[in-house]
């Protein structure tokens, strides 16, 4: 199985001056594959801002890293288990968590929080397909499977999942994303590079057993699915979480040590892309012998070694000399470092097996001599017809009905279901506060704390890539803002179908247009990521889904906000201004079965000043909640920030032109806050200098949700009722689900 | 007084109740490696929560044979106060220091949530300051956490009064739906016939600092640092000198 082109296969024999072996092809083919080369992506990922003050680490190694005082680095990544976890949903996520984990931990960084975007089909069977089909029990199931996975490899290893957030739509039916973001913390002074050097030094593997699952994993994960894509299921490796404990452990444990040059872990592509990569960063060169590299399988040609994914190992190098204390460590933790190889300075990966040369490629020809494409683009058809939206022409309905409607939509409702599955407070640093707008973990010994969220609308992507990609990155910044956090930096995990097509290399590229531009004016680099392309089965492409993960710092954790409102009395206050804007809103799709229109429009100086007059509040201390309006407009905002609260209500006046369209618009940069009434002038003073619109739109207290305009009552709902079903919501499809 | 928190490969809440005993309660405290058969002087012994050694057997099967195994055994002859909080408890059960064994939660599913437990006895040095009846908040997080036993040895334990932690409502009332995996009588945690071995499955080290839920679980550090300060051990006493207290 190859996936090379001739045009590439010619690329090899240049780059190696003769032909390539078998196992040499397996290794190009690998190293070149989208997976791992980026082949589509790099001259367009060159374009996101990945340089800022903060930055200790940007893309290139493992994780990227940003400081966030008190000598403290905070690493982090995003990264997609896409592909296995359609074709086994369970495994498929559990690997794609023990994945990011690894990544985290060769920085020398102990993981402390896991966040995940999950995007699935609807749970419902396809909406006007006229008959019950089997897509609403399928997804259930993989959705299932997926939270249960990463409910096992997290709870096992114990790191807490956090955060993240999940939606539900078309598009992923045949192919649902699992996105995994992991953090952890390092002494800024301690970060682990993954390099090699040193002449000489000894390379030695440690972890599982190599075994012939997931060859060819990056591979598939380059390429379409069609309706034999369950025959890939070899393809997809089993998680060991006890394993990557012991790995985890003892890599910190060597680590705390001067033993160690570097340690990369072998995910995609296995101990090819190890090897090749820890030499060429390093500029050294590699050589191995696969004779010692533990097997849990017999007659295994240097071909499967070489090329396999079996979960849980790593590469390290170790100082010469210090080989005794290097392996007792590992023993110490019932594993057994095998010592494969040596540094050398000739910038080769060499490859034997049992001592003859099997593969002898210069690191340069499989990493610079790698392909890049500039594919062409072309504007999609398709935008010009779903742009059009005549919001006149709707069916008028109750909004009270179509309120409680989004309320009970999965995408909205709460997922009390999901993350009760998931240990979200071993470590003993989460902030445990209802309703938080972002997951927020404290950092031990200090009063910081640090809030992560992501986001990415794949609707508003599809209707305008640009924008929906600067709006993902918009949200998130708000999210964390909302908490009370600065924002300080980045990672992109860049979900989207087959690159050779040009309408999707189209919004692939505006999308990482988009994503640098908002990045740069909210001031929050990217610093590393992934992309996962040709998400697609039987020729249907997702929607194009960047999702944005963004950090932030909380100076004190004591200071952390929420979106739920805090008693009676208090002023309720809209930061930002509605612009009557329905397109690709949660409504349109929820109430009326449409996804049309453009995006909701955003001005990024505006966004930027609104995160500042809310942060800069919060830690003044002047506001009692904030919530962002998103997915649902004001009115769900609204009854959100009422629910957690033992049943707190509110009064609100709305005064646009049109109930409905305020109500459920989904204008950007906007945000809700309650204030106690001393406090009131203060905010609207702080807000006014900054040059962001604010207005008092109303008062908490009572049992109810009040909403009116122009002093006509549309909302008057009691907020136990509205909040019965938005937390029941999403557990009612799977108490009817029977496997 | 020293704690000792026990490490087993896969122990992943040794840190929590080490910070709880060390950075909140302001105690000495020390790690004690799984293979290492001493106990290094510590006045109390905590098997944390965790996965022990993957657990992909049955949860503490393999942990009750690890090297340290009969220091505890023999610390706990002597006396010594023993806390197992979850997977701890689980080792507990399997090492036959607490009778019953952990059935998969009843939805089948993992559960990490803020429960409802009552303090049902406190002569025990680990609820000795609270107050019987008292409702505590505290989280759980398990997949096998659905207590059993043969029902004579439940009666056994309710007729002893070793039934210490019942999940309840947030009235108070030992309701089936206060009861988050269907154990039996809703047991939370359960005692050792001398009193002085407890299991639990909620996890109290999560619950000892407002900003974290809730700090409803610091009474039980808090009930065996009064134990033992009242018998009068001193800071690294071996409990063979010092027995630990037997009750109230």
């Amino acid at each position: 199985m190859s996936t090379v082109t001739p045009e590439e296969y010619q690329r090899i024999v240049r780059a190696l001056k003769r032909e390539p072996t078998e196992t040499e092809l397996g290794i190009f083919s690998v190293m070149w594959s989208e997976h791992c080369s980026y082949k589509s992506s790099r001259i367009h990922l060159r374009k996101l801002p990945t340089k800022g003050a903060r930055v200790l680490q940007g893309p290139g190694e493992n994780a990227g890293a940003v400081d966030i005082g008190g000598g403290l680095a905070a690493v982090f990544k995003i990264e997609s288990h896409n592909h296995p976890s359609f074709i086994e949903p369970y495994q498929g996520a559990a690997t794609g968590v023990g994945g990011i984990i690894r990544d985290i931990f060769t920085m020398g960084a102990r993981p402390i929080a896991l966040l995940n975007a999950l995007r699935f089909g609807p749970l419902t069977p396809r909406q006007g397909s006229g008959q019950a089909g089997p897509d609403g029990a399928r997804t259930r199931r993989i959705m299932e499977g997926v939270v249960s996975g990463i409910a096992g490899y997290g709870n096992s290893i114990g790191i807490p999942t956090v955060g993240g957030e999940i939606a539900f739509e078309e598009p992923y039916t045949s192919n649902p994303l699992v996105n995994v973001l992991c953090l952890g913390i390092v002494r800024a002074d301690a970060l682990v590079k993954g390099n090699a050097s040193g002449a000489g030094n000894p390379v030695y593997y440690v972890g599982a057993k190599t075994g012939r699952d997931g060859i060819h994993g990056a591979t598939m994960a380059s390429a379409e699915f069609d309706e034999k894509a369950l025959e890939k299921r070899p393809a997809v490796q089993v998680g060991d979480p006890f394993m990557e404990k012991l790995l985890l452990e003892a890599c910190l444990e060597l680590m705390a040590t001067d033993a160690l040059i570097g340690v990369q872990d072998m995910g995609a592509a296995g101990l090819t892309c190890s090897t090749c990569e820890m030499g060429s960063r390093g500029g050294a060169g590699i050589e191995i012998d696969v004779q010692y590299v533990p097997q849990r399988e017999h007659g295994m040609t240097p071909y499967e070694i070489m090329l396999s994914e079996s979960q849980e190992r790593m590469l390290l190098v170790v100082k010469k000399g210090r080989e005794a204390e290097v392996e007792a460590i590992f023993e110490k933790w019932d594993l057994h470092a095998s010592h494969i190889g040596h540094v050398t300075t000739d910038g080769v990966m060499r490859v034997k097996d049992h001592g003859k040369v099997v593969a002898e490629i210069p690191n340069t020809a499989l990493v610079d001599e790698a392909p890049v494409y500039d594919r062409p683009t072309t504007r999609p058809a398709y935008l010009d017809e779903v742009r059009a939206l005549d919001a006149a022409a709707l069916r008028p309905v109750p909004p009270q009905e179509a309120l409680l409607a989004l309320l009970a939509s999965p995408t909205i409702a709460s997922k009390r279901w999901v993350y009760r599955q998931y240990d979200t407070m071993v470590r003993t640093n989460t902030i445990a506060a209802a309703g938080l707008s972002a997951g927020v973990v404290r950092v031990k010994e200090t009063n910081r704390g640090l809030a992560i969220s992501t986001d990415g609308n794949g609707r508003y992507c599809y209707l305008n890539p640009r924008r929906g990609a600067m709006l993902a990155v918009a949200e998130a910044a708000r999210n964390v803002a909302c908490a009370g956090a600065l924002p300080i930096g980045a990672t992109n995990c860049l979900n989207f179908g087959n690159p050779e097509r040009p309408e999707i290399m189209w919004q692939l590229v505006e999308a990482i247009e988009g994503i640098a531009e908002a990045c740069r004016a909210l001031d929050v680099p990217i610093t590393g990521g992934n992309v996962s392309l040709y998400n697609e089965t039987d020729g249907r492409a997702i929607y194009p889904t960047p999702i944005i993960g963004v950090v932030g710092v909380l100076e004190d954790a004591s200071r952390v906000l929420t979106r739920t409102f805090q008693g009676a009395g208090d002023a309720v206050i809209l930061l930002g201004e509605d612009r009557g804007e329905l397109g690709g809103s949660e409504y349109l799709k929820v109430v009326h079965g449409l996804v049309r229109g453009d995006a909701p429009a955003l001005d990024l100086a505006r966004e930027a000043a609104l995160l500042k007059v809310v942060i800069g509040a919060a830690a003044e201390g002047l506001l009692r909640s904030a919530h962002d309006c998103s997915d649902g407009g004001i009115a769900v905002t609204l009854a959100e920030c009422c629910f957690d609260t033992g049943g707190t209500g509110a009064t609100v006046e709305l005064h646009g032109a049109d109930g409905a369209v305020e109500l459920f618009s989904e204008s950007a940069s906007r945000i809700v806050v309650s204030v106690k009434a001393s406090n009131e002038a203060a905010l609207l003073a702080r807000a006014a200098a900054a040059g962001v619109p604010a207005r008092r739109i109303g008062t908490t207290g009572g049992s109810r949700l009040e909403i009116s305009a122009h002093g006509q009552k549309t909302i008057d709902v009691a907020v136990a009722a509205a909040e019965q079903v938005w937390s029941t919501a999403l557990e009612q499809y799977f108490k009817r689900a029977v496997a | 007084m020293k704690f000792g928190v026990v490490v087993f490969p896969g122990s992943n809440c040794d840190h929590d109740a080490y910070h709880a005993a060390h950075d909140i309660l302001g105690q000495d405290a020390e790690y004690l490696w799984h293979k290492d058969p001493s106990l290094k002087g510590v006045d109390v012994v905590i098997l944390p929560g965790g996965f022990a050694h993957g657990d992909y057997l049955r949860t503490g099967a393999i942990a009750r044979f690890s090297p340290i195994m009969p220091a505890i055994r023999d610390f706990a002859r002597a006396g010594g106060p023993v806390l197992g909080i979850c997977n701890g408890f689980q080792v507990l059960l399997e090492a036959g220091l607490l009778p019953g064994a952990m059935l998969r939660n009843r939805d089948l599913k993992f559960h990490c949530e803020h429960v409802y437990v009552r303090v049902e006895q406190t002569d025990t040095p680990f609820t000795q300051s609270a107050a019987r009846g008292q409702r505590l908040r505290i989280p759980v997080a398990h997949g096998e956490g659905n207590y059993y036993a043969e029902p004579e040895v439940v009666r056994e334990l309710e007729a002893s009064r070793r039934v210490i932690f019942r999940y309840c409502d947030a009235r108070g009332e030992v309701t089936e739906a206060g009861n988050p995996n269907g154990s039996v009588n809703n047991i939370a945690g359960i005692c050792s016939e001398a009193r002085n071995i407890v299991g639990l499955m909620p996890h109290p080290e999560r619950a000892c600092e407002a900003s974290l839920g809730s700090a409803d679980g610091l009474v039980m550090f808090e009930s065996v640092l009064a134990a033992l300060t009242r018998e009068g051990a001193v800071s690294g006493a071996h409990p063979e000198r010092a027995p630990a207290s037997r009750g109230a």
